[in-house]
């Protein structure tokens, strides 16, 4: 068996001594980009005039910046939101899984539920989580019993009205990702005498990831600053909550809500990045080589540059 | 001795379309039995059918004394539990037209995952093994790559190697061959000669009449849902009964 043609090759460099002419050409000159780019810094321009002639007091963005109360607020933000989420994956998972079923009760369960979460405000849901001592003023688990009132903390009704509404939206991106992977593969691992739910596990869901990572960061951004709404709705204190109270006892209103924008900024900047290295870990096996982190980027980059360019032998 | 196959009366529709229309054969075992036939025939549905990705309609299908699917209690049939057929494909290994390997995972991963997660065999052990069914199929040097950084023949050789690593009595072939390019055909059927050497029962849908010739102990020809025409590959090949084996031959030979 000849299995060794993979490292034959490599006879078409060009010989010793006849080093080909490297091409010298005009560029095109791409007009368009340099006027484009004066456009937009002259309206970058502009709106940076308009606020910082506003009458607002920039020093104070600093001064409460890393204040105890902002940075426990952008903590409760970042809480809620991982925990939310958590709750989201997880539960959209089971309701894709369950949509998808053969078993017409437990799709049937699942489309109502996506359906009824889809279809209302989340800020509603999170009122009515708020407020479901009205309905049931008892809680009773069997293994667990209480006053609905002490059950349903803010936090409580914050998480599960982010969390469950999440769990709609998470389980149709999961079902969008299980469907995008071939059938062939669902076949090879049954053929093998895997089980459903291993096939599921080690064989789809894993594939379907690279399908289902892109928009749930896109899902888990939005849940950072819809997790606002928590505020209003269920007395949980995070990161607006806690810049507004600030602005409101020291009357630097306008103010603290830039501070809360740094704040979100960074966090989704955070985010991103850790978005694009989960991204690039379930790109495992369907490139040929893995796309280069922006590390591997900036310190190639810079070792070329060491390199004098033409590379005259 | 028991056939490690046996079809009577198959029948398999989808919808209105009657692919399978009544299908008697048996499969002894340690033969290299050869399913040929034009396209949409039922070859594939056949294959899937003896184990169980695709349901009969009728008849009566049996591996190694097993009906597949179902056990009988009287005259009455009952439907296997999804974990019941499971066990009944562990013993059936199959390989694919299109290799089916998993993209996420390396060569050797492949061929380990169905012994660790099936079997509960320890990861150690399975690597051992799968170290050295790829070293059989002349990948051992390819352990560590990913299916996309394989060539089509060796996605299959791989294929081959993880439907071994779980040990299987009888393996199945749908056109293993077919959609590689012609030079890398040869390495595949290489393989599947070892394995016939070494005595394993294989049932092969192959367009390869070489290969059916050399290495095939019998040979069908299907048409249309029903068996045309079978016995010795060189007999049927070389001296077709039938007008309509005789025109598939003319074509492909
Ligand atoms: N899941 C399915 N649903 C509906 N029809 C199907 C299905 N699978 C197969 N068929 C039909 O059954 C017939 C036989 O298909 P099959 O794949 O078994 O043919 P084949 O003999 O393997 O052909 P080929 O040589 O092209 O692979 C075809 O007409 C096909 O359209
Ligand atoms: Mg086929």
């Amino acid at each position: 068996m000849s299995v060794n043609t993979d490292k034959a090759g490599r006879t078409d460099a060009p010989p010793p001594g006849t080093a080909p002419e490297t091409i010298k050409a005009v560029p095109v000159r791409h007009y368009g980009r340099w006027i484009s780019a004066v456009v937009v810094l002259g309206l970058l321009g502009l709106i940076g005039k308009a606020f910082s002639e506003a009458d607002i007091r920039y020093e104070a963005v600093p001064d409460f910046l890393t204040d105890s109360s902002v940075i426990d607020g952008l903590f409760m933000t970042v809480w809620i939101s991982v925990l939310a989420m958590a709750v989201g994956l997880v539960l959209g998972i089971v309701l894709a899984v369950m949509r998808l079923s053969k078993n017409p009760v437990t799709s049937s369960v699942a489309w109502g539920y996506i359906w009824f979460f889809r279809g209302t405000p989340v800020y509603v849901q999170l009122l009515l989580w708020f407020n479901l001592a009205l309905v049931f003023p008892i809680i009773n688990l069997g293994f667990y019993k209480d006053e609905m009132s002490d059950f349903m903390t803010p936090f409580m009704a914050a998480l599960l009205g982010l969390g469950l509404n999440e769990a709609a939206y998470m389980s149709e991106i999961v079902r969008a990702g299980i469907q995008s992977v071939d059938e062939g593969q669902t076949e090879a691992s049954h053929a093998l005498g895997m089980s459903h739910g291993k096939t599921l596990r080690r064989v789809v869901l894993p594939q379907a990831m690279r399908v289902i990572v892109p928009p749930t960061g896109n899902e888990f951004l939005n849940m950072l600053k819809t997790s606002s709404l928590a505020a209003g709705a269920c007395q949980y204190t995070e990161l607006l909550r806690s810049t507004s109270n600030i602005g409101n006892t020291t009357g630097a209103v306008v103010e603290m809500l830039a501070l809360a924008v740094v704040w979100y900024l960074v966090l989704t900047s955070i985010f991103s990045v850790g978005q694009y290295y989960l991204e690039r870990h379930y790109a495992k096996g369907s490139q040929r080589s893995l796309p280069q982190t922006p590390l591997q980027r900036i310190t190639v980059n810079l070792k070329s540059l060491g390199r004098p360019s033409g590379g005259a032998a | 001795m028991t056939a490690m196959v046996k079809a009577e009366g198959v029948h398999k529709s989808f919808g209105a379309a009657h692919v399978l229309k009544g299908i008697d054969l048996e499969v002894a075992p340690r033969e290299v039995f050869c399913l040929v036939g034009p396209s949409g025939s039922g070859k594939s549905t056949f294959l899937r059918c003896i184990n169980h990705l695709e349901q009969i309609n009728a008849g009566r299908l049996y591996v190694d004394g097993n009906l597949v699917g179902y056990r009988q209690k009287g005259d009455k049939l009952f439907e296997l539990k999804d974990r019941e057929v499971a066990a009944q494909r562990r013993d059936i290994g199959m390989v694919f037209q299109r290799f089916n390997l998993f993209p996420h995972m390396t060569a050797i991963e492949n061929v380990m995952e169905a012994p660790v997660q099936v079997k509960g065999e320890t990861k150690a052990v399975a690597r051992e093994r799968a170290q050295r069914l790829l070293d059989r199929v002349g990948l051992a040097d390819k352990a560590g790559n990913y299916p996309s950084q394989l060539s089509g023949g060796q996605q299959q050789r791989v294929a081959i190697a993880r439907a071994l690593a779980m040990e299987p009595k009888l393996m199945l072939f749908d056109e293993p061959t077919s959609a590689l390019d012609p030079e890398l055909v040869g390495d595949v059927l290489d393989v599947m000669r070892g394995l016939a050497e070494d005595g394993m029962t294989m049932i092969v849908v192959t367009h390869e009449m070489g290969f059916a010739r050399e290495v095939g102990d019998s040979l069908v020809f299907m048409d249309d849902g029903v068996v045309v025409e079978s016995g010795h590959p060189r007999d049927v090949l070389t001296n077709p009964q039938q007008d309509r084996t005789k025109a598939f031959l003319s074509k492909v030979l």
